[in-house]
């Protein structure tokens, strides 16, 4: 991103603010050629802020609530760092437990994003009416697909409320370790519904091949095709991991820039800075600086960081995946197009699937010794996990007492802040041509339609709590060099 | 020889009831098979009638009363469900939720507190009044335990339990007016107060999640409110050896 152009303000109606519009400029140079794009969050939470002075025991089930589609992530988090304030370690039944959990989250939410947000776009045509093309004009057009996608989220949502006794901000994994086992009941059901979810996953992959071979082929190019770092947790052995395990980055010529890295020492290697015009943060790999230390998290980066998955249905399909959208820069091992989420989100879910069939067959997952008790023993601690949008980051100080003093939650979406920056810049580099702009200038449909799916590629909570009513509302606005709006485009 | 108690007769709700002449209201309500909702009563500890949640309509009284501290009395015509009463308790309820910071989606006592059966009972489905939302603290001095004074409803039952059933005082209600609460000790950190014997009958009385265990986290609180009971039946049964 360029930095060369002066502050200036940006007045945004309240309206937007509470509804959870999404806004984009554009910035043109002095030649009125596109020279970068803001996404701005423009929502304030405060999380953060409002969580302090409360015992750090109800730091699972508070941080839960930030979210509907992936309160699991959080919770996860929240009772990793719990375990390093009670300096325990969880039994390993719960360890065990926690993953299943996480592996669950990851499938129904990457079922959501695929088969909810953004399989319309590739099914039914990118400029197709923006009113129909949505889950229900699927369902129209394609109902044996659309039923399957929506019965693999299920899958996964309910076996959250197995083990968790509820779907939605089940405060089940707690400091320590984990409720309940996994019952008998769990395990009949797993094994009654798994074929139909490996069935769907493999039909999903099958249609999806199909149309990276033939109408896709533009998009992968455009949408955020550009070297960048990526980071994502692997296991001692370098395998894909999900919750346990340590961070790595690996850049877009696929060498290793760091590897065993601690949660607990993040601060040391990122960065976050703010800018002004938006509420999200902007994580950064220190070492590169900011904003050269931009970097992917999420299915993409997972794949990319990890050398195998560990099991042989979901290693196939990364085999093909790096086939498919490997870079040659790389040898075929790093993908760097951000079009490829969506195709990664497809072996994440071959990944979890395959997973969540092992654990149901191990008699541990069973045993009644699921969580370690102690009183507090630290006074800060970071934990992490795997959320389906990416790592996510929670950092805790406690008082004497276990009181929460500041609290620190590095989000997935925040951490490819830049980079869907970036892919939007390049979306509008591409579909607005070369020619300069200048005042006036129109911003055509097709751009939105574009704009949006190139950030829905990154499946932004934005795109969860806006786009499954219909459509994403946009506002895109073109700024020249001096700060200008030349031209604006807005749908609600 | 036993003294037998004389007995009056009264009617609740139309029904005919027989009870002790020093029985209360809420104990004749309750013997009749009828029911009222109360938040600051527990069995066991002297009634203060501090909720107003067991008002009830006395025909030929001019005013309503709280049944835990009324006594009966012979041909009392009691009514426990008028829409006046309905409207008041409903009213009640609501103001405990705008007075205190109550959040159940991630609170220790979620789905074992009485406030919340009660707003379910009454009715409530949001309060009228504006939330005041106080700016209070968490008490988490303690070994075990912790206060937090945001779901406090000073309903005095951890006043009471401490007093008359462990015999510590170590709580007692401090300030005046929107400022009025819970103190431990001489308005002290509680786990600052040696008179605590550290025994968690305060925590088993706490109607909400305002005492809790401090390795509860959301939705782990296992209230006792029957403790009262049983520990003032065993006392007054001479259930102990040293007695």
């Amino acid at each position: 991103m360029s930095s060369e152009f002066t502050p200036r303000t940006i007045t945004i109606d309240p309206v937007t603010r509470i509804e959870g519009h999404a806004k984009i400029t554009l910035h043109l140079d002095e030649s009125g050629r596109i020279a970068d794009a803001r996404f701005h969050v423009v929502e304030y939470r405060g999380f953060e802020t409002f969580c302090e002075g409360r015992p750090f025991t109800e730091m699972a089930g508070i941080t839960a609530r930030i979210c509907g589609i992936c309160p699991v992530s959080h919770l996860l988090a929240a009772a990793k760092t719990g375990d390093k304030l009670l300096a325990v370690q969880p039994p390993p039944a719960a360890r065990k437990l926690r993953r299943l959990l996480n592996l669950a989250q990851i499938c129904q939410s990457h079922a959501l994003s695929f088969f909810h947000l953004s399989s319309p776009d590739f099914l039914l045509g990118w400029d197709s009416d923006p009113a129909k093309r949505n889950v229900f004009g699927l369902m129209a057009a394609d109902p044996e697909l659309a039923r399957a996608g929506i019965r693999l989220r299920q899958f996964g949502q309910q076996l959250i409320e197995q083990l968790a006794g509820r779907k939605i901000h089940a405060a089940w994994a707690v400091p320590g370790g984990v409720r309940t086992p996994m019952t008998p009941e769990t395990v009949a059901w797993i094994r009654q519904r798994l074929p139909e979810a490996e069935a769907t996953v493999r039909l999903a992959l099958k249609v999806f091949q199909r149309l990276l071979d033939q109408q896709l082929a533009e998009e992968q190019q455009v949408f955020g095709t550009f070297d960048s770092l990526f980071m994502g947790l692997v296991d001692d052995q370098g395998q894909w991991s999900c919750i346990d395990g340590q961070l790595r980055l690996v850049d877009s010529s696929g060498a290793v820039v760091a590897d065993g890295l601690s949660e607990d020492h993040y601060a040391s290697f990122l960065g976050e800075a703010v800018e002004s015009w938006s509420y999200l943060k902007f994580p950064y790999y220190k070492p590169l600086g900011y904003p050269e230390g931009m970097y992917r998290v999420g299915p993409l980066a997972r794949l990319n960081v990890c050398e195998r998955i560990g099991t042989p249905w979901a290693d196939a399909e990364l085999a093909a995946f790096r086939a498919c959208n490997g870079t040659t820069a790389s040898g075929g091992r790093i993908a760097i197009s951000s079009f490829a989420y969506h195709h990664a989100r497809l072996v994440e879910i071959v990944a979890c699937l395959e997973a969540i069939g092992q654990l149901a067959q191990d008699p541990e997952l069973q045993s009644p010794h699921v969580r370690s008790h102690a009183s507090l023993n630290a006074r800060e601690a970071v934990g992490v996990s795997e959320a389906p949008r990416g790592t996510l980051f929670h950092h805790y100080r406690v008082d004497d007492d276990g009181l929460i003093t500041r609290v620190n939650l590095i989000i997935a979406t925040g951490q490819n802040n830049l980079a869907m920056n970036r892919t939007v810049a390049q979306i509008a580099r591409y579909y607005l041509g070369p020619a300069p702009l200048a005042e006036g200038a129109e911003i055509p449909e097709s751009l939105l339609n574009r704009v949006e799916a190139g950030i829905r590629c990154f499946d932004p909570c934005l795109s969860c709590s806006t786009h499954a009513a219909g459509q994403m509302p946009l506002r895109i606005e073109l700024v020249d060099a001096t700060g200008r709006r030349l031209a604006e485009r807005v749908r609600d | 020889m036993t003294q037998v108690l004389p007995s009056v007769s009264l009617q609740i709700n139309g029904q005919p009831c027989t009870v002790a002449a020093d029985a209360t209201v809420l104990q004749a309500i309750r013997s009749a098979g009828l029911h009222v909702p109360t938040l600051c009563h527990l069995d066991g500890l002297t009634p203060v009638g501090a909720c107003r949640l067991c008002l009830v309509a006395l025909e030929g009284h001019p005013k309503l009363e709280p049944a835990c501290v009324t006594t009966v009395a012979e041909g009392m015509v009691v009514h426990t469900h008028t829409p006046e009463l309905e409207g008041y308790r409903r009213m009640a309820v609501e103001l405990f939720f705008a007075e205190g910071n109550h959040v159940c989606a991630f609170c220790v006592a979620n789905g074992a507190c009485e406030l919340q059966d009660v707003a379910v009972e009454v009715g409530m489905d949001h309060s009228r009044f504006p939330y005041q939302y106080p700016h209070r603290h968490v008490d988490a001095s303690h070994a075990l335990f912790g206060l937090d004074h945001h779901r406090c409803i000073l309903c005095t039952r951890c006043v009471r339990m401490c007093d008359e059933i462990e015999g510590a005082h170590v709580w007692d209600v401090g300030y005046r007016g929107s400022a009025c609460s819970i103190i431990a000790g001489l308005d002290q950190p509680w786990g600052e107060v040696e008179a605590c014997t550290s025994c968690g009958k305060c925590v088993d009385a706490c109607p909400t999640g305002a005492l809790f265990r401090k390795q509860d986290a959301t939705a782990e609180k296992q209230p006792h409110p029957e403790r009262a009971q049983q520990l003032a039946a065993a006392r007054t049964d001479h259930r102990w050896r040293n007695q």
